[in-house]
């Protein structure tokens, strides 16, 4: 089943007089429960493209249905609602709430959902569990390591349950061994039955995927399956 | 709308995490709203006070009254010399008026001056001696803390006993104790036969009788007048109905017993509280409107401040702004949020100028001076602030609302 479904989607930007083909012409499906890596150089449009399946930007032209709704032609609030029930993000930086303990960090996509307290933090806390982080539920993110702030964000991005799971360079910020250990819940979670969109420079980080799809100057340059996937050693002990 | 709860609630902490976060910043930015609402509240209680004191003032002497005097309080078409140049209201025009008037409730001739007068070692300067006949309780409100107004055989024989007001009590006999003394006016002494309650209040100026004694007129022509034989002539009407028939029938007797012709003015005054009412409530409004202005001005610099610092903060939230957008906020959230902000600042700015006005206001009263706090004057500290903080807020929680989720995250 087509989660994503995107057609000759194009995004322009005007900085001063010039215009500014960031994606020129983009084309591609992803299925429920896949694995891809979007890899790209500086430059290359892979962060737009990310924006606009997240649906924090919409496109210029072309066509974009996310589960058969047109996000092309939403407006503010309907795509505040899809972020907020659709998709998970997880950003390099964490972008946790510095003032928030992890517990209302996760709640807080559930705030905006309207789902009542006891509710929120049930499920907010299952989610903590899920990613190994039962015991620092009530820290603040600066009172938690690189590896655990990620895991925070990643319990925040599954705790509404979304279609997609859209992970921006979850690595670029964490040391090897670490970045090791995210790699392996994204697995984890892989296995699960979620479906997760990587986006990287890594090639390293790319080849979890099941799927990488390459941009270049705007255009896809390849989008191939991955034939000697890299299985993370370590994987998140999960009760 | 269980979402708009949710969302509220949130607001709130949030509000109170970053009013914590930034506790200083918060406090002065939130000064002119302090300042602005303790003059608002201190002004409505001080104008409130002033009102309640005259208007007590004004019925202990009785609201239907009106007094005929050689000088008119309040007509500005009289020159000052031709007041001047009257004939003085004289006993034998009372005693023809008297006889003549049919409406009054009651009518009582008096003359005033000012004298010292001593107690011991105490003395009082300057203090208002009013001569009476027994006639003129009828025409006030007069009660008595002790003893007893001036008779008839007393203010027929001139005898030398005196009436004394609250204050000059007070002021002389602090301990209590003042009947049957002997104080001293001037160089006459007289024997204290009564103390009355408080009456009056400061706003009344020489007409308040907390601060007169009150003796046989006829002890003030033989000792203390100077321009002899001049008299106010008091007048009560029945009540408040009659009081412009009591008057018309006052101007015509005057009128006869003067002999003025019909094309010739009144020399005459008849007066009344009112016009001392209209006078105060004139000066009052000066105040007032100055204080507002002085308020109006301190909310806008407030407002402006509030305005400021919710930039800032917005500017300051970005990155927070682009990542509560990123997982589901709405605009309509974000605005509802730092309006919120701006609210909850401006309502503590609010609580603590109320604050502040109360202690005033109880330091003020403790001055003497007439202070009444209105529980509207609460409702109307509150509406202000709410209102200041929902229209400061609204600018810089529109450009929050407003703001692109992408560029908001990437902020740094």
């Amino acid at each position: 089943m087509n989660i994503i479904n995107i057609e000759h989607i194009a995004k322009i930007y005007t900085v001063g007089s010039e215009e500014v083909h960031a994606l020129a012409d983009v084309s591609l499906r992803i299925d429920k429960n896949e694995y891809v890596a979007i890899m790209g150089p500086s430059g290359s449009g892979k962060s737009t493209l990310m924006n606009m399946l997240g649906c924090l930007d919409t496109p210029t032209s072309g066509l974009y249905l996310f589960k058969d709704n047109n996000v092309s032609e939403m407006n503010d609030n309907d795509l505040a609602r899809i972020r907020n029930k659709e998709i998970g993000f997880v950003f390099q930086t964490f972008n946790l709430l510095a003032r928030s303990s992890a517990l209302h960090n996760v709640e807080l996509p559930l705030i905006y959902a309207g789902i009542p307290s006891e509710e929120r933090k049930e499920r907010a806390t299952q989610a903590l569990l899920s990613v190994g982080l039962g015991d620092r539920m009530h820290h603040r993110p600066n009172e938690l390591s690189g590896g655990q702030r990620q895991r925070v964000a990643i319990a925040r991005a599954l705790v509404t349950k979304p279609a997609i799971i859209l992970a921006d360079e979850p690595t670029g910020n964490l040391d090897t061994k670490t970045g090791e250990d995210i790699m392996g819940l994204f697995a984890h979670l892989h296995d699960q039955g979620n479906t997760i969109i990587l986006v990287t420079h890594e090639e390293y980080i790319a080849e979890h995927a099941k799927r990488i799809i390459r941009i270049r100057d705007g255009y896809i340059e390849r989008d191939e399956f991955v034939t000697n996937r890299i299985i993370p050693k370590t994987k998140i002990s999960v009760n | 709308m269980k979402e708009l709860s949710f969302e509220l609630k949130e607001g709130l902490i949030i509000s109170f995490n970053a009013l914590k976060a930034n506790k200083v910043r918060s406090l002065l930015t939130t000064l002119g709203i302090i300042i602005g609402v303790t003059s608002v509240v201190l002004m409505s209680t001080a104008v409130k006070g002033i009102d309640e004191a005259f208007q007590t003032g004004v019925s202990a002497l009785g609201s239907d009254n009106m007094y005929i005097t050689k000088w008119s309080w309040f007509d500005n078409d009289v020159p000052w010399w031709e007041m001047r140049n009257r004939p003085e209201v004289i006993m034998d025009e009372y005693d023809q008026y008297k006889r003549m008037a049919k409406l009054p409730l009651a009518t009582a001739p008096s003359a005033a001056s000012q004298q010292t007068i001593k107690f011991g070692d105490s003395k009082i300067e300057g203090v208002t001696i009013t001569g009476v006949t027994s006639d003129y309780i009828k025409t006030t409100n007069f009660t008595f803390a002790e003893g007893r107004f001036i008779s008839e055989t007393e203010s027929d024989g001139a005898r030398m006993v005196v009436v004394i007001g609250s204050e000059i009590a007070k002021q002389l006999f602090p301990n209590g104790g003042a009947m049957n003394k002997i104080i001293k006016i001037k160089s006459n002494k007289y024997k204290i036969i009564g103390v009355l309650d408080e009456l009056g209040s400061w706003v009344m100026g020489d007409m308040n009788p907390d601060n007169q004694v009150f003796i046989p007129l006829d002890c003030v022509f033989k000792y203390y007048q100077n321009a002899r034989g001049s008299i106010t002539i008091n007048i009560r009407a029945a009540n408040s109905q009659q009081i412009t028939i009591v008057k018309e029938e006052a101007q015509s007797i005057m009128r006869r017993i003067r002999g003025l012709r019909y094309d010739e003015r009144d020399n005459f005054g008849i007066n009344q509280q009112e016009g001392l009412l209209n006078e105060i409530d004139s000066t009052i409004g000066v105040v007032q409107i100055a204080g507002y202005v002085i308020t109006g001005l301190a909310l806008f610099v407030g407002a402006i401040g509030i305005m400021n610092i919710m930039f800032v903060s917005v500017k300051e939230r970005t990155k927070e702004i682009g990542i509560r957008k990123a997982i589901g906020a709405k605009s309509v959230t974000i605005l509802r949020q730092f309006i919120m902000e701006a609210l909850i600042l401006c309502l503590l700015g609010g609580l603590v100028g109320l604050l502040f006005a109360v202690i005033l206001s109880m330091i003020i009263e403790k001055m003497d001076f007439p202070v009444s706090l209105q529980y509207d004057a609460f409702v109307l500290a509150l509406l202000i602030s709410l209102i200041t903080g929902i229209l400061s807020g609204f600018a810089p929680a529109y450009s929050a609302a407003k703001m692109d989720p992408v560029e908001a995250l990437r902020y740094e």
